[in-house]
C-alpha cells in the first residue's frame, strides 16, 4: 500500500523529525500557561495554589479515563465505551457493597477485574475477528449503559459504607491559610496512574510495542512484535482505567447515577488531541494528555470564575481548540511531506 | 440469488422475526394500519415507521458518507441545531401561525445546517482530515451552539403553528413525516442509482487516489456529500422538534449517529466504503425502531432498549467479520481447500488496511 490516499497518515520517519515532534505538546502547555496568566491577571484569588489543585480533584476521573485512552489511540484505535464503563463500576461499587454487602475492598477488586476483563473480551474481539474498534467499542457504550441502568435507574447512596471516605481523605501541603493547599487521595491515585503510564509507555516493550503497532500494524507484525498482545493489552489497560475511574467518582461522590458520565469519551478523546496524540495514532505523549485534561480543567474553571457564562461554553472552546490543534497537525504533516520531496 | 438480494435478506429475515415477535405478544393489530378519527392513519407499526423518520434520514446521509469510506459523528449535534434554530426563529417571531414565519424558519434551519455539513465536508476533502475527527470537532462543540442559539432555554413551538404539522399533520392520510421519508429515499435513489453518482461515490470510496486520477473530482464529490448528510441531519432535527413541539439542545438526537451507524451497518454497507445499500439502511432503521417497540411489547422495561441495541451490535459486527465467520464455519468445511479460502478474505482486507 504505497498509494497516497485522501485518508492516510503521512510516513512517520520525516514527519516528526528532531523537534517537531514536540510542538503540539509545547502548544498545549503555551496555552495551559496563557490561560492561567489570564485567569491570575482578571480573577482576584485566582492565584491561590488550591484553584491548581482543584484542577487534579475534580478531573481526577476524566484523567484516569484519558490516560487509558491514550493508550488505545496510540495503538491506532479508539474506545467509545469508557463513560459507559465508568458509570457501571460506579454503580456496581454502589450495587455490590450496598445491596450485596459485599466488603469494599473486595468489591473495588471485582469491579477493577472486570473492567479489565470486559477491555480484553473486546480487544480480543477487535483483533481476532477484524471487527473495527469503532463498533466493538459501541457495544460497550450501549451494554454498560442498559445494565447500569437495569441496576437502578435512580440515585443509590454509598455514604453508609465507611470506606468511601477513604478517597476524599485530605492531605495538606503548608498551612492552607498561608498559601498551602490540600489534595485527597484520590487525586494521588490519578498522579499514581499517569506515572505508571508514562514508564510503561516509553520504557517497557509492551509501550514500544503501542507505539509501533499505532505506526504501522503490518510493519510491527513483520518486525516480529506480538502485535496481538499489545493490541488486546491497549482495550485492557483502557478497561481497567474506565473502572478505576468510575471507582474514583465513587470515592469522590459517594453516589452512584446510572445517567453519569454520558459523552466523557468525547471529552476523553479531545483531551487526548489536545494533548499532542495523532488520532491516527503512532505519535503522542501521555503527559500531553496530562495537559489536556488539564485544560478542559482550567476552562471550567475560568467560566466557573466569571459565573455570568454558561458551562456550555466550555464545549464550545473546546471544539475550537480541538480544530486548531488538528489543523495544526496537519500544517507539521504537510511540511514534513514538503521535506522529503 | 443476485448479490444485492443476498445482502438484503439477513436485514429482512430479522425485521419478519421481531414482526412476528410482535403479533405474537399483541396480536395482528400490530401490524394492521387503522384510520384515526381525525383521517390520520395510525396503528403500532405505522407510528413506528412515523417515529423512526428522523433517524431514517440521518441513517440515508450516513449511509452515503460511509459509501465514501467517512464517517459523520455530527449529525446529532446538527439535529440539535437545525431544532434550535427553526423553534427560536419561530418563537423570536409575532406571529407563531404565519405560513411566512414558519417557511423562512425552515430555509434557515436547512441553509444552516447545510452549511455545517459542507464544513466538515471541506475539512475532509481539502485538509485531508481523517473524517472521524473531523467531524468529532462538531459533536463536541455542536450541542454547545445549539446552547447558544437557545440561549440555554428549551424554546418551544405553539401547538397552533403550521411547523407542529411537519411533524404530526397527514397528507392524503399518510403521516406528512412519512411522506418526507419516501421522498428522501427515491430523490436519493434515483440520483445514485439512475445517474452515475452512486457509482463515482463507490470509487471515491473504494481508492480515493485512483478516482482523481481517472478523472473524477472526488473532493467536489466528498464535500456535496457531508453537505447531503448535513442537510438530511437538519430536516431530520426540524421533523423532531416539530413533533414535539419543542427544541431540546442537550438531549434532542441525543445518540442518533449511534444508531444511525447501526442501521447503516445492520443494512449491509461495510464501514470500509466503496459499497452502499440505501435500502437496506432503511429496513436497517425499522429494525431499530421495531426493536425498541419489541422490547415494550414483550413485558421488558424500557431500560433493556440499551441492552438490546448492543446484543444488535454486537451479532451483526461478528456476522460481517469474515474472519469470525471462517472461525465459527471451520468445524464445518471438511475439505483442504475451503480451509485455506476461508481466512483469504480476513488477510486481504487486513493488507487494505
Amino acid at each position: 500500500m504505497t498509494v497516497q490516499t485522501l485518508t492516510e497518515r503521512p510516513s512517520r520517519s520525516t514527519l516528526f523529525d528532531g523537534l517537531t515532534r514536540y510542538i503540539p505538546i509545547g502548544a498545549t502547555v503555551a496555552l495551559l500557561a496563557a490561560l492561567y496568566l489570564g485567569g491570575v491577571a482578571n480573577y482576584p484569588n485566582f492565584d491561590n495554589p488550591q484553584v491548581v489543585a482543584k484542577l487534579f480533584i475534580d478531573n481526577a476521573p476524566l484523567l484516569v479515563i484519558a490516560v487509558g485512552m491514550t493508550f488505545v489511540i496510540l495503538s491506532g484505535g479508539i474506545d467509545l465505551s469508557v463513560g459507559s464503563v465508568m458509570a457501571f463500576s460506579t454503580m456496581a461499587c454502589a450495587w455490590l457493597t450496598v445491596e450485596a454487602g459485599i466488603g469494599a475492598p473486595l468489591a473495588l477488586v471485582l469491579v477493577l477485574a472486570f473492567g479489565t476483563a470486559w477491555g480484553l473480551l473486546i480487544g480480543a474481539v477487535i483483533h481476532y475477528f477484524d471487527v473495527q474498534p469503532f463498533i466493538a467499542t459501541l457495544v460497550g457504550l450501549f451494554l454498560f449503559r442498559g445494565l447500569t441502568l437495569q441496576i437502578s435507574d435512580t440515585d443509590v447512596s454509598m455514604r453508609e459504607v465507611e470506606f468511601f471516605q477513604w478517597g476524599m481523605t485530605h492531605v495538606d501541603f503548608g498551612e492552607i491559610r498561608d498559601g498551602g493547599f490540600w489534595l485527597p487521595y484520590l487525586s494521588f491515585v490519578a498522579f499514581a496512574v499517569v506515572v505508571i503510564a508514562f514508564v510503561v509507555l516509553h520504557y517497557t516493550r509492551f509501550g514500544r510495542g503501542v507505539y509501533a503497532v499505532g505506526g504501522s500494524e503490518s510493519s510491527a507484525l513483520l518486525m516480529g512484535l506480538p502485535v496481538a498482545r499489545t493490541k488486546i493489552g491497549v482495550y485492557a489497560v483502557s478497561g481497567f482505567c474506565a473502572a478505576l475511574a468510575g471507582v474514583l467518582a465513587a470515592f469522590a461522590t459517594k453516589s452512584a447515577n446510572p445517567l453519569a458520565n454520558v459523552g466523557a469519551e468525547l471529552d476523553a478523546i479531545a483531551a487526548v488531541v489536545i494533548g499532542g496524540t495523532l488520532l491516527t495514532g503512532g505519535a503522542g505523549f501521555v503527559l500531553g494528555t496530562v495537559a489536556g485534561v488539564m485544560v478542559w480543567g482550567m476552562l471550567n474553571t475560568l467560566i466557573a470564575f466569571q459565573g455570568n457564562l454558561s458551562s456550555w461554553w466550555a464545549r464550545i472552546v473546546m471544539g475550537v481548540l480541538l480544530l486548531a490543534f488538528i489543523l495544526l497537525q496537519r500544517v507539521l504533516a504537510r511540511s514534513g511531506e514538503k521535506r522529503r520531496t | 440469488m443476485s448479490p444485492y438480494a443476498k445482502r438484503l435478506m439477513w436485514p429482512v429475515v430479522i425485521l419478519l422475526a421481531l414482526v412476528a415477535v410482535n403479533i405474537a405478544a399483541t396480536g395482528v393489530d400490530f401490524i394492521v394500519p387503522s384510520v384515526n378519527d381525525d383521517g390520520r392513519l395510525g396503528g403500532a407499526f405505522v407510528n413506528i415507521l412515523r417515529r423512526s423518520v428522523p433517524l431514517l434520514l440521518i441513517a440515508l446521509g450516513m449511509t452515503l458518507v460511509i459509501a465514501t469510506k467517512g464517517i459523520d459523528l455530527s449529525v446529532g449535534a446538527v439535529y440539535a441545531i437545525g431544532a434550535a434554530i427553526a423553534c427560536q426563529t419561530i418563537m423570536d417571531s409575532s406571529d407563531q401561525g404565519a405560513a411566512g414565519t414558519v417557511l423562512t424558519a425552515i430555509a434557515l434551519a436547512l441553509v444552516v445546517t447545510a452549511v455545517i455539513g459542507a464544513w466538515n465536508g471541506v475539512m475532509v476533502a481539502a485538509f485531508g482530515i481523517q473524517p472521524i475527527v473531523a467531524t468529532l470537532i462538531l459533536m463536541i462543540a455542536g450541542r454547545g451552539i445549539a446552547q447558544l442559539i437557545t440561549g440555554g432555554q428549551i424554546p418551544k413551538v405553539e401547538d397552533t403553528s403550521p411547523f407542529t404539522e411537519l411533524g404530526r399533520g397527514a397528507f392524503l392520510t399518510i403521516p406528512i413525516p412519512i411522506w418526507i421519508a419516501a421522498l428522501a429515499l427515491t430523490a436519493l435513489a434515483l440520483l445514485t442509482r439512475r445517474t452515475a453518482l452512486g457509482m463515482l461515490l463507490e470509487s471515491v470510496g473504494g481508492n480515493p487516489e485512483a478516482s482523481r486520477l481517472a478523472g473524477i473530482r472526488s473532493k467536489g464529490i466528498t464535500v456535496l456529500v457531508y453537505l447531503v448528510c448535513g442537510l438530511c441531519a437538519g430536516l431530520a432535527g426540524l421533523i423532531g422538534a416539530s413533533n414535539l413541539g419543542s427544541a431540546d439542545a442537550n438531549n434532542g438526537g441525543l445518540w442518533i449517529e449511534l444508531d444511525a451507524i447501526l442501521a447503516v451497518v445492520i443494512g449491509g454497507t461495510a464501514l470500509l466504503g466503496g459499497r452502499f445499500f440505501l435500502l437496506g439502511t432503511t429496513i436497517g432503521v425499522v429494525i431499530i425502531g421495531t426493536l425498541e417497540d419489541t422490547i415494550i411489547n414483550v413485558g421488558l422495561s424500557s431500560q433493556w432498549q440499551f441492552t438490546a441495541k448492543a446484543i444488535v451490535v454486537f451479532v451483526v459486527a461478528l456476522l460481517q467479520s469474515p474472519g469470525f465467520r471462517a472461525w465459527i464455519l471451520k468445524p464445518f468445511k471438511r475439505t483442504p481447500q475451503a480451509r485455506v479460502e476461508a481466512p483469504a478474505p480476513a488477510k486481504a482486507e487486513e493488507a487494505a488496511k
